[in-house]
């Protein structure tokens, strides 16, 4: 539905404006001394086209050389017409090189000049360069309007100024699309390229872990216990990349998280972790993970459940720790006292930090381990 | 035989529950973006929706948000693989019944479903533990000038009795053997569990209303 560029309804959608009020703008620009041509010629080369809209356009060097014809013309119409015209081509030119050589240089180039102007202005005091081309700078402008204030009489000066303030709009409405288009083209590129780092850690991460497991499965496909360890492997270290659960080291919940995955990783059971509040360890605490770690241990060699609970939670006046089995439990009285694992390993160690430990058991009906230790 | 509608966008994962759950309840149709799950959820009315949390297209939450109360009588049991608390605290907010993560056996799926058709809570140990963690500092939020201030401290604040029941619920008890433990009938256990979610979904406590208000629920 271009009506013949499609530039009208482009400035139209991109500004709110009605498509006949943009018309009617260039129409008048255009009978006006012709700028209003000038300017759609350049619009239409110099607009980007929607994604996805079909582009029926001239090839690129056509268009090149048309909006240097349109430019060069727009140029000689203002310098025939503006006094001291012989100074204003010049120095256009000169700002066209600068922008051939801009819309040259590649992404990275651009954003260091951007990054050079910007810290020119906003150096901080510790940027001695910096300063240093702010202040020769300002001396070098003020200079030129001492001299140019000396020099010209107040006459001329007016008429330098208007035609100078003319061509900068002009310059702006012929540049300011293209320079538009630069920022925008600089912002995507920046951003499609954090994308693509991303996208390279997350394949690395993959490919190192994921990958490898899989591997690992398929070779061990005949073995069902040992698959499900490799994949609660796998599941918690994607966890701990997805969810960040890997809590500071030093800490009650990551020390019973570590304690669980190696209990998981060693007897090829799944251990359900939930802690209530967290706490840094000292040594009564570091016992009471060590003994929880040896409850889960035993749930995992003798319960024959494959499924544990650990459960712990920092209350106001002591951390409580349970260990949990539905397995074939059993007497714990009848535990003869040589045996490590429970009177040493737990109760033993427990005790001797100022810890309880209870244990509840009967055959058939799984075990739980309570082990409380005070603040 | 309890109507189930199924909502994740793995159709593999769909699958496969479909087949465990086979037999055991009446798997009426599923579907795999939240725009085709409101639209089969309102034509089929199923008692139970299992609904997955992270879809393309606003989730789980926006099922739940989409349907709201046009079906009073289906119930939501959000089945996901997130540890996110935010995530979990967010779908119970919006209404739904109970959390479960995928990991769990087909046998207590069934289970977890029926008890919600049945107008009961599921607190998988995670949640239990979530919430703990939530009313954790009994201080209520700091009172607003606007609000209720009696009617919201209640929601603030857990009892002594609730706090134990999630407390074995967290450590992995089944609703029998809490009501055992406590000396308590299971109809009691099933309505101190309701009230904890009714709590969590009306609480204004700051860490929950923080939650929510990231995920704009509020």
């Amino acid at each position: 539905m271009g009506w013949f560029g499609g530039v009208v309804t482009g400035i139209a959608l991109h500004t709110g404006l009605r498509r006949r009020t943009v018309a009617v703008l260039f129409l008048a620009l255009a009978v006006s001394g012709g700028l209003g041509v000038a300017l759609y010629a350049t619009y239409w080369i110099v607009l980007p086209t929607p994604a996805g809209a079909r582009r029926s356009r001239l090839p690129r060097p056509v268009e090149y050389a048309l909006l240097a014809v349109v430019v060069l013309a727009a140029t000689a119409l203002l310098a025939s017409r503006i006094a001291g015209g012989g100074l204003f081509v010049p120095t256009l030119l000169a700002c066209l090189g600068g922008a051939t050589i801009w819309r040259q240089a590649a992404g990275p180039d651009r954003e260091r000049w951007l990054q050079a102007s910007r810290t020119t202005f906003g150096a901080p005091p510790a940027d001695r360069t910096g300063q240093l081309r702010l202040v020769a700078g300002a001396a070098l402008v003020v200079a030129g309007g001492v001299i140019v204030l000396q020099r010209a009489n107040v006459d001329t000066l007016r008429d330098g100024l208007w035609a100078t303030g003319v061509t900068v709009v002009g310059l702006a409405l012929l540049g300011g699309p293209w320079w538009i288009r630069l920022t925008s083209q600089l912002g995507a590129e920046r951003a499609e390229r954090i994308r693509s780092q991303e996208r390279a850690d997350i394949a690395a991460h993959l490919h190192d872990s994921v990958l490898q497991t899989l591997a690992l499965i398929q070779r061990n496909a005949d073995s069902s216990r040992e698959v499900t360890r490799l994949a609660r492997g796998q599941e918690r270290e994607l966890r701990g990349l997805l969810y960040g659960t890997r809590a500071a080291g030093g800490q009650l919940s990551a020390e019973l998280r570590t304690a669980a995955a190696e209990v998981e990783d060693a007897y090829a059971v799944k251990v359900e972790v939930v802690v209530v509040g967290d706490l840094a360890l000292d040594d009564a605490l570091a016992a009471a993970c060590a003994a929880a770690r040896e409850a889960m241990v035993n749930a995992a060699r003798h319960s024959g459940a494959t499924d544990v609970a650990l459960y712990a939670e920092v209350e106001a006046d002591a951390v409580s720790v349970f260990v949990r089995d539905r397995g074939v439990g059993f007497e714990p009285d009848a535990v003869a006292d040589d045996r490590q694992g429970v009177r040493g390993s737990i109760i033993g160690r427990v005790e001797r930090s100022g810890g309880t430990v209870s244990i509840r058991s009967s055959p058939g009906s799984g075990t739980e381990v309570a082990i409380r230790m005070r603040r | 035989m309890t109507t189930v509608y199924l909502v994740d966008d793995h159709a593999m994962f769909r699958a496969g529950v479909r087949a465990e759950l086979g037999g055991r309840v009446d798997v009426v149709g599923e579907a795999g973006s939240p725009a085709d799950a409101v639209a089969g959820i309102l034509a089929r009315a199923p008692q139970v929706v299992l609904l997955d949390v992270h879809m393309p297209d606003g989730g789980g939450l926006a099922v739940l948000r989409q349907v709201g109360g046009r079906l009073p009588a289906t119930r939501f049991l959000v089945l996901s693989v997130s540890d996110a608390a935010e995530d979990v605290i967010a779908l119970i907010r919006a209404g739904a019944r109970g959390y479960v993560t995928k990991t769990i056996s087909a046998d207590e799926l069934a289970d977890a479903v029926e008890r919600v058709a049945g107008g009961d809570v599921v607190f998988s140990p995670r949640l239990a533990g979530f919430v703990l963690d939530a009313f954790r500092n009994a201080t209520a939020a700091p009172p607003s000038a606007a609000s209720a201030p009696t009617a919201d401290a209640e929601y603030d604040q857990l009892t002594p009795r609730e706090r134990e029941v999630l407390r074995l619920l967290a450590r992995g008890y089944a609703y029998k053997e809490i009501a055992a433990e406590l000396f308590i009938s299971v109809k009691t256990v099933e309505t101190h569990a309701s009230n904890v979610l009714r709590k969590l979904r009306l609480s204004s406590r700051h860490q929950l209303t923080r939650w929510a208000a990231d995920r704009r629920i509020t």
